[in-house]
């Protein structure tokens, strides 16, 4: 019994034996490569997948600076209103519910392209940025609101980074939401390929990753914000 | 209409700035004029403007650099200059002049020489030397590139329209902010950055995903070149801290466009955290610097020492525990702050402990070197300068890591003398060697070693006589960013690649392996085809290349002859070059307060991107037949190589 024999039945992978794998055409990865080295190129959904990943990663770390700008500055109110003063948590907890069902919505749109239903991906995704634009308009009208009430940006070094890390949220849900429309179309027009799909992944793992920063986001600007 | 923009922006009464602009647009012009005129625009516009071969981009992103790092050369001499004669006198420059060109100084030579230099020869070298076709990302890669551009132009559109940013090349606030600073000066850094910025952080997603994903078969992570290694921690580090500047560059225009009260003097601002930030991103950045450059020294150092990388696992640990340790040492950078004895104390050390990673380093070279058939060739000059060099620079730099003597020393001479002891001889000579090592590879013919070493020996020479006495100068309590004397005449480099391409037929690279190299770039053919290997190299060991070459003296034999496929490879896009259009009319526009134009350039840029996303055909294949041909001659040109060197009977 050769090695290979000897692994084939423990290893999934198989690793250490590239030179058996079927591969997928020169150059465009094998289709048991793993990316770990000894399978070579790993396929490309894989590597597209992986590298929305980084970028996902690195998005974080940006919205960490925000974070803790917020941490440092948060009790320079400079005489102006506190955060407890501010808060509307009637609102914020209709925001909340809507971008956690919008998630949900999400991940269904996403099962129902694995069934390659035309219809129920886009069903999906439309109630995904149905929900997106209501916690939008929510959040543009608080922001209205505390402008209004001269609590904007401008007032304290308090406000300032509430307004930036909040509004770069929203800002990262309007430019999702721009992306949602160009992907329904792209589904409508061209369909479940190859491509498109990868696509649809890494718009899924956009839409979720915003929702952990909003959970961040309530818990260290409203949550801690309020028991100050 | 233009928001600030009216012709008072262009400074008809400073003759420097004016005539040095005027001469770069004439320059402009003239070449412009000149490939239209030889009608090799199409050429330029299929073969490099729009491709996204990663060897094209990295030889744009290399040219870039020189290009750059002569712009900041001319500031350096222009500072210098001032320095010499402005004793006891005003000089040529006024302060408000002045203070613009060390501020561009630093900026250039950071964002847009060392950087696209490095960045370039990562992205020529990586994907050779992981033996596969191309980085991750193809399209993305010509995108970064251009963006990079695109800031390297706004801030050299600053010398003509408006002004620069005056406040030394971090910006820090107050003085950045807009009751101090309400110029466009800081507005061209703020966006230059911001949008290089962006173009940078998406070449360090595409690498660290192209080193971690994309291998040739058998290539473990042991089995990685050194130089892949370290591009890989510099890529770590540039994702997890070009978001910190991007952030941090952010919280400056908000300030400064919105009235937001990040770092103000009122309203409860802290300019403090602005300076932690900018350092939070700013040390790691010396290490995306320097990192690459530690890789370069280590290929070049074993090639031309025929030996082995000595202890190659402690040199990836070493760079793993530098990029690690890097984000823990930004405090060193003002330990003037006043945080007190414990933070600077912790801060202190760290640096102190960080540079025993390269202490390892050092010895690992040197101990390469030990024992080794040594070929003096320029890139080991500029490697061996480095070492001395690089050593003097890290004394001074663990001596600055004391905090007492930091306060001492604090923003003199002496810390400008060391960094550019470090940043000149580890990233600018790294930059040399590299340049030297892989012309061949891009090109096809060796560059003329006479001039090279000339210039290596010039450069060295150059380097001491203008910083050793820096150094004096801070000890003796100057301040930088004031007087001083000095001379500078060193590097031409130009012109040294301007005589090798005359003799270039005798310099010929015939067989893709012009320096008896050991990894995979050198198995291909100089230049290599546009799809690298025509078929994948299978990896067995931490030198492939080396063990292919033994193997085939050894048996007097090529390998057998491959199966050869067709090969899929991306086709050529646009897309980054209109993006950075857009971009740069953006930046402008915001430069100026010109708000409809912001509108158009974001408009645009969303259009660009569902034009790109709707394209349905995204590669083109290469025959199989075409690569045979392709690889039979490589083959042909190896298989005479080894019968002559089975003739001249050289020692295997």
């Amino acid at each position: 019994m050769s090695t290979t024999d000897a692994f084939a039945g423990r290893d999934p992978y198989r690793i250490g034996h590239g030179r058996d794998w079927v591969s997928t055409g020169a150059g465009r990865g094998y289709v048991y490569a793993t990316g770990h080295g000894e399978g070579g190129p790993a396929s490309k959904r894989v590597i597209v997948g992986y590298g929305f990943w980084i970028f996902l990663l690195s998005d974080i770390v940006m919205f960490s600076a925000f974070f803790a700008a917020h941490a440092v500055l948060q009790t320079a109110t400079a005489g102006g209103p506190s955060g407890r003063e501010l808060f509307n948590w009637w609102s914020i907890a209709i925001q909340t519910a809507c971008l956690l069902a919008s998630s949900f919505t999400c991940g269904l749109s996403a099962v129902a392209t694995e069934a390659r239903s035309q219809i129920w991906t886009q069903v999906g995704l439309l109630v995904t940025g149905l929900l997106g634009l209501a916690f939008l308009v929510l959040e543009g009208r608080d922001f209205a609101g505390m402008v209004m009430q001269g609590a904007g940006p401008q007032r304290s070094a308090f406000l300032s980074p509430l307004f930036a890390v909040v509004g770069l949220h929203g800002l990262h849900v309007s430019a999702g939401l721009l992306w949602l429309g160009t992907m329904m179309a792209q589904v409508f027009v061209k369909g479940f390929r190859a491509d498109i799909l990868r696509r649809l992944v890494c718009f899924n793992l956009f839409w979720h990753a915003l929702d952990i920063i909003w959970v961040a986001l309530f818990t260290i600007v409203y949550l801690i914000g309020e028991g100050r | 209409m233009f928001g600030k923009l009216t012709w008072d922006a262009i400074p008809w009464n400073q003759p420097i700035p004016l005539v040095a602009g005027a001469m770069v647009v004439l320059i402009i012009l003239a070449v412009l004029a000149w490939v239209v005129l030889k009608g090799y625009l199409p050429y330029l516009w299929r073969e490099w403007i729009t491709s996204v071969d990663h060897k094209r981009i990295g030889v744009m992103y290399t040219l870039l650099g020189l290009v750059m790092l002569l712009r900041g050369f001319i500031d350096a001499i222009m500072m210098r200059s001032q320095q010499a004669i402005a004793f006891q006198a005003a000089g040529y420059l006024p302060p408000e002049h002045y203070n613009q060109i060390f501020s561009a100084h630093g900026t250039i030579m950071i964002f847009f020489g060392a950087m696209p230099f490095m960045i370039g020869l990562m992205n020529f070298a990586v994907p050779l030397q992981l033996g596969v076709r191309d980085v991750a990302f193809p399209t993305l890669n010509s995108t970064s590139f251009w963006l990079t551009a695109t800031g390297a132009l706004l801030v050299n559109l600053s010398l003509v329209i408006g002004e620069f940013a005056r406040t030394g090349w971090l910006v820090y606030p107050p003085l950045s902010e807009l009751s101090y600073s309400p110029g466009v000066g800081v507005d061209y850094y703020l966006w230059a950055l911001l949008i290089s910025g962006v173009g940078t952080l998406m070449t360090g997603i595409n690498f660290v995903t192209t080193i971690l994903k994309i291998r040739a078969p058998g290539m473990s992570y042991l089995r990685m070149t050194m130089f892949c290694w370290t591009a890989l921690a510099a890529n770590l580090l540039i994702v997890a801290a070009f978001p910190i500047l991007t952030a941090t560059l952010g919280m400056l225009a908000l300030d400064r466009y919105l009235g937001f009260h990040f770092f103000t003097n009122d309203a409860g601002g802290n300019m403090m955290m602005f300076i932690n930030l900018i350092w939070a991103w700013g040390h790691p950045e010396v290490y995306i610097l320097v990192l690459p450059a530690f890789g370069i020294f280590s290929e070049v150092i074993s090639t031309f020492s025929s030996k082995p990388l000595f202890n190659y696992r402690s040199m990836v640990a070493a760079t793993m525990f530098i990029c690690l340790v890097s984000f823990m040492v930004w405090l060193h950078h003002f330990f003037t702050m006043g945080a007190g004895a414990d933070v600077n104390a912790f801060f202190g050390i760290s640096t102190s402990i960080i540079a025993v990673g390269t202490g390892v380093k050092v010895y690992n070279w040197m101990f390469t070197m030990y024992g080794g058939r040594i070929r003096f060739t320029t890139p080991m000059l500029w490697s061996m300068g480095f070492l001395v060099t690089f050593v003097i620079g890290g004394m001074t730099g663990v001596l600055l890591a004391v905090p007492p003597a930091d306060f001492l020393l604090h923003n003199s001479l002496f810390l400008v003398a060391h960094f550019h002891n470090v940043i000149i001889g580890g990233v600018v000579f790294a930059a040399f060697a590299g340049l030297t090592y892989w012309f061949p590879k891009a090109f096809g013919f060796r560059l003329h070693e006479g001039w090279g070493k000339a210039a290596f020996w010039l450069s060295l020479l150059g380097f001491y006589v203008v910083f050793i006495p820096l150094y004096v100068a801070g000890l003796l309590g100057m301040t930088r960013r004031l007087q001083h004397y000095d001379v500078a005449a060193w590097r031409p480099w130009v012109l040294i690649a301007a005589v090798s391409i005359r003799r270039r037929a005798e310099l010929r690279d015939e067989i893709g392996d012009p320096w008896d190299g050991r990894s995979l770039e050198w198995a291909t053919a100089s230049p290599p085809p546009a799809f690298n290997f025509a078929v994948l190299p299978d990896v067995r060991g931490a030198e492939p290349y080396w063990e292919i070459k033994r193997r085939a003296i050894e048996t007097q034999q090529l390998s057998a002859e491959p199966h050869y496929e067709p090969i899929e490879i991306p086709r050529n896009s646009p897309t980054g070059f209109i993006t950075a259009f857009f971009a740069t009319i953006t930046g402008f526009a915001l430069i100026w307060h010109i708000w409809w134009m912001v509108g158009l350039g974001l408009v645009a840029a969303y259009a660009v991107f569902v034009w790109f996303a709707w394209r349905d055909v995204a590669e083109y294949s290469i025959p199989a037949d075409e690569v045979a041909r392709l690889d039979r001659t490589r083959r042909q040109a190896r298989a005479q190589w080894l019968a002559q060197h089975a003739r001249a009977g050289v020692p295997a």
